[in-house]
Parts: C-alpha cells; structure tokens; sequence
C-alpha cells in the first residue's frame, strides 16, 4: 500500500457489518468482520449491481442481497457455482483506525 | 572496570533482567534499582490467585529487598524518578541524582481508566497491583456486590477472583463475547456458560454510560439503561504503555518506547523492556516474550550477542475449572481454512486454523490437554500436510474417530421433552423402541411422539437411529444448511428443549460445522430465538436481511420504499398531506399504491431513511413493515358504514386486528385481508389469513396464497364476536410463530401438520389460553416502531466518508 487514507473508526462499524465510503468512482464498502478484520470491495455486486454494503456477513465472506450471490471479502471472488469478481481495495486497521488505499481517489485516467 | 548502570522499575522484566546479569557477568556493574512503589518485586501474574485467596502476598514475591542486598544492588524503593538528563547522563530522582554509564528503562505500563463520569469515586479500583487487589479482596464479602467492567483475560480473573470470596460480581463487555483477542465467539459462549454456572452475572454488548454514586461506588448505569448495583467497580479494560519518562527526556516513543532487537532504544546508553516498549510495531503483555527480553538485554549488558525475536505466545485463563487455550493467529483470512471439532455433551469445542500446509492458530475450550502439542506444531511452522485429516484430534490420537452428527440428540437426558405437542420425552421413546417398537408409525402409535404436529418428527428419527444402530433408516429431510446437519424442525425443538438462547450456543450446543453460520441459517436462528425467548434473547441486526435491518424495502438500484403503516388501508387528509410532504422533501420519484392498500414512496436514498421515518413519526405514523417477516397489512373493504350489502364493521375489525398483530415477527410474511360481506370485496380468501363477516358473526379462514402459488383459504372457526375473531387469530399466529420452519409461508406450514391439527389447537380453551398469553408477553418485547428507535441515530446510515472532494484538491 503506498498512501492511506484514515476514514473512520473501527467502532464506526459494527461487528459483521460494513459503511460506505464515498469515492470519484463509486461507492467502496467497508466490512468488519466477527473478529474485527476489514476488507474493502467496490459496492457493487457483477451480477445486478447490489450493495454488497447491505449482504450478511459470514466469516469472511458477504451475501449479495438482491439474489444471494456469495463473495470472499479477500479475493473478491464470487463463491460457488456463480462466476465473477468484485474489486477489492487494500485496507488495514491501525490503533483503532481504519485506513484505506488511497488509490480509491485518484482520478480516473 | 566497574560500570554504572541504572534501572527504573523493580517489575517482572526488570527482576528477571537483572538475575541474568549477574549470572553472566557478576561484578561487572554497580546497579542502583529505582522503584515507585515501596517494596521489591513479586510475580505480578499470581496476583489472582491472591485475590481469589489461594495464594497470599508473601508467596508471590519474587526478588525482595534483601536479595537485592545480597546482589550489592542499591535500592531507592519508593522513590519517584524526577527526570533524566541525557547529555550528562544522569538520572534525577526525588532524592537526589545518579549518574549512569546504562540506564535501563523499565516502567511497565499503566492500567486504562475510561473517563467515564463518576470514575474518581472510591470505591473504582483498577486491576494493576497489589493495593488494586487488597482493595478487591475488603469488598469481596459475602453479599457484597461488584461490577467488573471489561471481559478481557484481567477483568475475568478479577471477577473470579471476588466471586470466590463471596461477592455477586457482574462482568459488563462492551464487545459481544468475552477475551474477544483470544477466544472466537464459540469459545467465548462456552466460557460464558461456565462462569454464568459459578454465579457470576455476564452482560456482553455492554457500554457502560455512568458509574453511579455520591460519596463512594454506588452502581454502574448502562447505556441501554440497565443498572447493576456495585460497592465496588473494577475497570480492566486494557493497560498503556508508561512512556512518561521516555517522553521528557526525548527519547522515540510510538505507542511504547521504540527499541531494536538489542533492546536499545533511540540512544545508544538507554535500554527499556517489558510492558513499556514497543519492538517492530508490538506491544507485549504477556509474560514469555517479556523474560525473552531480559534475557536479550542481560546479554547485551555483558557484551554477548543476542537479538530478541518475538514469537508467538499461547493465553490461558488462571481461573479454576474454566479450561481454555488460545495461540497464535485465530481470525479467519484469505486462504485460512479452519477444522472444527464440537461435542456438545461434554462442552468441549477446539478448533485449528491453517494456511496453506502449516498450522497457525489453535482455539480450544473444555478440553486443552493437547494446547502444548499444537502451540508447537504453530512455533516450529511444521508441514502438516500428512497428518491433516486427524489433526484435531491430537497426539493421542488412534484411529477413525469422527465427529457424530447424532451427538446433540446422543447428549439429551432421558427426561429431555422430544415431542412438545404429546409432552413425550427421550426415555418414553427409547423404552418403547426396546420395547419392539422398530419403525416410526409404531413409536408413533405407542408414544404419540411426532403424532401430532410432526416437526419433531426427525429428532424421533434420530433418537431411533441411536437405539437401532444401522437397523434403522431415516427419511430423507435435507438439513438446515451446509453449516449443520439437522433440519429446521430439530434445531427448533433442540432449541426450546436445551434452552439455548444465543445464536454461538446453537452453533456450539448442536454442532455446527462452520465457524459462524452463513446467510442462510443466521436470519433463521434469529428469528427461532426471538421467537421463543422473548425476554431472553437480544435481536441481532447482523443476522438480519437488509429489509428488517433497514427497515424498508430494498430494490434493484439500491434505493429503498417506505410504506407508512395506514391501519386497515384507513389514512387522513393530514397523514395524506404528511407524505406528499415527506415525497417533496426526499424527492421520491414515485408514489404508488400497493396491493394491500397502503402508499408505497419509491427512490429511497438510504442516507434519508431516518429523515423520513422521523417525518413521519411526527405526523403520528409507525412503519409499516412492508418489508418484514411479520404482519404486513390487514386489507379491508368499507362495510356497514357506507356499503349497502356489508353486514358488520368490517373496516373496525381489520384496524383492530392490524393494532394487534403489528410488530411480531413471524416465520414469513402474512397477510390478512377482512370483507364486509361474501362478496368479499377485500380479497380475504386468498389471505394467509382472512375473515369474511356474515350476518351470523365471522368466518376465519386461513392458509390462502397469492403469489408463487395462488391458493384458496380454508375454514377454521367460524365465532360470534369480534372479540372471540381476535382472540382466534392470536392463538393462530403464535401457533404459526412456535412451529413452522423460518421462510415458510402459512399455507406450507399447514400442508405439513393438517389444519385438523391446527384446528384442534385453537380451538381448545386451554390451549388458545397459552397461545394468547405468550403472543401477547411477545408483543410486550417487540411491539414498538422500529423508525423511532432509529431515526436518533442518524450518522449510522450515511456514509462512513466523502472521499470525492479530497480527491479534486
């Protein structure tokens, strides 16, 4: 990761929950997971374009909400017999905060 | 040559330290030993078994002042460090300056007070050192009430620790299962259990808002308002590093004192270890690597070579009969695989996490003799390819031993309720089964097990499959999910009958095979949960669908419709006004009017959910659960108030019966439609429930469809008065709510135990009875409007951040 970007608290988040952030090119969710780790995806599931924002979240990995459609919060890759991936972006936490790749904001070329 | 080395705190590090260095290089330094507190060192982590009473003071000391003496060490024990001059190397301290050719810095860390208002009261004691613990042990008699806030490894050693001498403690944790850092919420739930089990009250997902008093401790008052009395408060919510010294006298400091693998930190004479020092970005606790890093520094003292090198530290918790083992790395991860092992009889739950071919983490609870053995296999990084199927059951073990599916059902008490219907219970069915009884008509005929609504039918199956052995065959029910082997009829039974009350106790108690659930069983545990412990069990909104956790509907472009409620399809010029209002002001892109009578603002953005619900609220509107597993409208037709034909109040009736159903949550959706006449203008014989009124009183019908599958309803009860219409449809829907199968509808649910059955049931004084007390104890719980409790809260449903701007500057 070259630049990060602080957006929020890990509090900010509830646990097996995920908030949007803002960015140039559309909105990137932020999950948490039961133990308090953090993935970054673009909120768009490939299939329908649903917040993937609103999916359950099961270990590491998020339940598209509109038709179910499952992904691995790390590798962005659609689980079992569906095909496709969603982009993810590098996030860590660090005392308490969560940051993310500054990448998201650059402008689109 | 004779050298000066100065040391700043007489701790665990500290003592150890300086052991080392007079081993390794006796003479070699003339060592003067500042301490705060007034005395020499003593073993720190047995400060619990002092609290708890199993140990005394004078046992756990472990280098006092005499030996210290007899090392030639000079002590200034009680006096305080004023400062440190760098340039002329000097320490400063109260009573005068040393000079030093090393100093040594190493002053621990400082318990976390959170400011919480009323923290300075006596009575608040942090859990640090021993005048925390003789504080802990005067408030410790019998009838004494203390509240420990923070479920970590201290806080929980602290609770044990009181409740052994006779206190009523409560643990309040802000997080949802205790040693959240050590222990995954399985593990946590077991634990839970055994504390629960030695009287000591746990309280998870607790913030705590007040701590209550005037002149000492009084009680500590949560922010969901729930207050526990307390002559004593013990805070353990985490310690800091005690960088004060480091800090003044410009040393590098991140969270702790910087330092490199030698121990030294940003100047080349001062040395630090233990809880104060941070070393490649880590903060230390425990005690293994804190001795690692004496070692490392004696030897550098000496002018031997030596590097520290952090490994990985295994936890357990010094609270008798609560065994539990946790090292390495447990979180799940990308490419992280886990194996999991539960038996729930003996409350045992262990499990390994993997990557790729090496063991990096072990959690285990109930039984961790094996802890030692797998904290080796993740410290040496041994390929564990060959070995991975028997793995998890250790060193000892011999042979095919696999996890039963059966061994929730294997675990029951003979006396455990299997059928609730007939109140049949285990031992009834495995004495008939001795008795000859070999197929499940014939257990059928002589207990009346599964003879009656039938969702227990598949446990009966089981406890014939444990008595038969391979003689038996089971029917073919699909289980719940990939994540259990059960259907959805034994989870529910397995729930009431080992009154199981959290989703981790489910998964643990009945063995799940995943480590949380996934979105298919967690929005059904949920929902069995609330729906058979009212009082008991707290929603989760993270197992929820996005509809119930957002209250509104959700639709292909992420945006939302919001259906005020309109009580029986009944609204006014003013509510009317209300939501054109609320379509300007949110500029809702269509307004429509739903199948069920309501008015439905479509285009929703998310970020003004609350806006509207608070809108709304105050033109005197709740939500109208369009999107719920739950009561969404009771359709009507005008009846005789303006209809020629209607022969009773029809409209009255479905307001009444809407304000009495609203708000409970239900396996799927329902729907009620009531017409005035046969005529029936509101559709209701296609309703999941439906009353059409005579001039002879009321027919109710149940079990019709309009969607997927299009179906007529059939008659129940025909009654007299409304009230008695009431009173049936109650007992229905709570009937409904306690046995069917989460996402099946009430006409499925029907098709599976025979309206005869159901019939039966409301029908029969005693039991509608039952039925309507706990539908209405339920209602007490989950009647409220879900928009006023959220429409407070705002922020949570806006974005987290903007990042568009940041990125045009």
């Amino acid at each position: 990761m070259s630049q990060l970007i602080d957006i929020a608290a890990l509090e900010d988040i509830p646990p097996q929950g995920a908030r949007v952030v803002r960015t140039p090119q559309g909105c990137v969710a932020v999950f948490r997971t039961a133990d308090d780790r953090v993935f970054a995806l673009d909120d768009r599931c490939p299939h329908k374009g649903g917040p993937l924002s609103e999916g359950i979240v099961h270990g590491t990995s998020v339940t598209c909400p509109l038709h179910n459609w499952v992904f691995d919060m790390a590798t962005g890759q659609a689980q079992g017999a569906d095909s496709g991936a969603v982009a993810t972006h590098a996030v860590r936490v660090e005392g308490g905060r969560i940051l993310l790749d500054a990448s998201v904001i650059r402008r689109v070329a | 040559m004779t050298r000066k080395l100065v040391v700043i705190g007489a701790g665990m590090a500290s003592g150890r330290m300086l052991e080392h260095l007079f081993d390794q290089a006796p003479g070699q330094w003339d060592v003067t030993l500042f301490n705060a507190e007034p005395r020499g060192n003593y073993n720190r982590l047995m400060l619990s078994p002092v609290l708890s009473g199993d140990k005394t003071y004078a046992q756990i000391v472990t280098h006092d002042s005499d030996w210290y003496l007899a090392q030639g060490v000079t002590c200034r024990f009680g006096e305080a460090v004023v400062g440190i001059d760098r340039e002329a190397q000097i320490v400063h301290g109260a009573r005068g300056p040393v000079e030093y050719d090393a100093l040594v810095i190493a002053t621990g860390s400082a318990p976390f007070i959170i400011p919480l208002p009323g923290h300075k009261l006596p009575g608040v004691v942090a859990y640090r050192d021993l005048e925390d613990t003789n504080a802990m042990i005067e408030a410790s008699r019998p009838g004494a009430t203390a509240v420990v806030i923070g479920g970590g490894l201290l806080g929980l050693e602290a609770a044990a620790g009181m409740a052994a001498r006779g206190a009523e403690v409560t643990v309040i944790h802000l997080m949802g299962h205790l040693m959240e850092r050590q222990l995954d919420p399985a593990a946590g739930y077991l634990l839970q259990r055994d504390l629960e089990k030695r009287g000591i009250r746990i309280h998870c997902k607790g913030a705590t808002k007040a701590i209550l008093g005037t002149d000492r401790v009084e009680a500590v008052l949560l922010e969901d308002g729930t207050t526990y009395p307390a002559d004593l408060v013990c805070m353990a919510v985490g310690i800091r590093p005690e960088t004060r010294l480091a800090n003044d006298a410009g040393l590098e400091v991140a969270r702790g004192i910087t330092v490199d693998d030698q121990m030294r930190t940003s100047d080349p004479a001062i040395f630090a270890l233990g809880e104060c020092v941070e070393h490649d970005g880590q903060l230390f606790g425990l005690v293994a690597p804190l001795y690692d890093q004496a070692k490392v520094l004696a030897a550098t003292l000496a002018g031997t070579p030596a590097a520290f090198m952090p490994l990985q530290t295994a936890t357990k918790l010094k609270v008798t009969g609560c065994d539990l083992f946790s090292a390495g790395d447990f979180a799940e991860g990308p490419g992280r695989e886990d194996i999991v092992f539960r038996d729930p009889g003996r409350g045992i739950y262990k499990r390994l996490i993997l990557e790729g071919d090496r063991l990096i983490g072990a959690v285990m609870y109930g039984d961790t003799a094996d802890g030692p053995w797998f904290f080796d296999k993740i410290r040496s990084g041994a390929d564990i390819t060959a070995d991975r199927d028997t793995l998890i059951f250790g060193p000892a073990f011999a042979g095919g031993a696999q996890a039963d599916p059966l061994a929730a059902v294997a675990a029951l008490p003979p006396e455990a309720e299997i059928c609730g219907c007939n109140g049949v219970c285990k031992g009834t069915i495995v004495t008939a089964i001795q008795g000859g009884a070999a197929t499940l008509d014939a257990v059928r005929g002589l207990t009346k097990a599964s003879a009656s609504c039938g969702t227990c039918t598949g446990l009966v199956e089981q406890v014939m499959a444990l008595t038969l052995g391979d003689g038996f065959a089971a029917n073919a029910n699909p289980p719940m999910c990939k994540c259990t082997d059960h259907t959805h009829e034994d989870v529910r039974r397995l729930i009431k009958s080992m009154g199981l009350k959290s989703i981790p106790a489910v998964m643990q108690d009945l063995g799940w095979k995943t480590v949380g659930g996934c979105a298919s069983c967690r929005p059904a545990l949920n929902y069995y949960l609330i729906a058979d412990w009212p009082l008991d069990y707290r929603d989760d909104r993270q197992s929820r669908f996005v509809n119930e956790r957002n209250h509104a509907n959700i639709q292909k472009d992420g945006t939302y419709s919001v259906v005020p409620r309109m009580w029986g399809g009944v609204t006014t010029s003013a509510e009317l006004r209300a939501i054109a209002d609320a379509a300007d002001r949110y500029a809702v892109p269509m307004i429509k009017v739903t199948g069920g009578q309501r008015i439905d603002l479509l285009g929703v953005r998310k970020e003004d959910l609350p806006a509207i619900w608070s809108d709304f609220n105050q033109a005197g509107m709740v939500s109208g659960h369009a999107y719920a597993k739950g009561l969404r409208t009771v359709k009507t037709c005008v009846g005789t108030d303006f209809c020629r034909f209607g022969t009773q109040d029809s409209t009255g009736l479905g307001i009444r019966l809407e304000k009495l159903l609203w708000g409970s949550w239900t396996p799927a959706k329902v729907k009620l439609g009531v017409s005035g006449c046969p005529r029936n203008c509101a559709e209701a014989t296609c309703k999941d429930i439906g009353v059409v009124c005579v001039d002879s009183g009321f027919q109710i019908s149940v079990a019709g469809a309009a969607g997927m599958d299009v179906r007529e309803t059939e008659p129940l009860l025909t009654v007299d008065t409304e009230d008695e219409v009431c009173e049936v449809i109650a007992a229905f829907v709570q009937l409904y709510r306690e046995q069917a199968r989460y996402l099946h509808r009430i006409y499925k649910w029907v098709d599976k135990v025979g309206l005869d059955w159901a019939r039966e049931q409301v029908a029969d004084p005693a039991t509608r009875a039952g039925l309507i007390e706990r539908f209405r104890l339920s209602q007490t719980i989950y009647q409220t409007d879900p928009w006023a409790e959220h429409a407070a809260r705002p922020d949570e449903w806006a974005p987290v951040a903007d990042l568009r701007l940041r990125a045009a500057e």
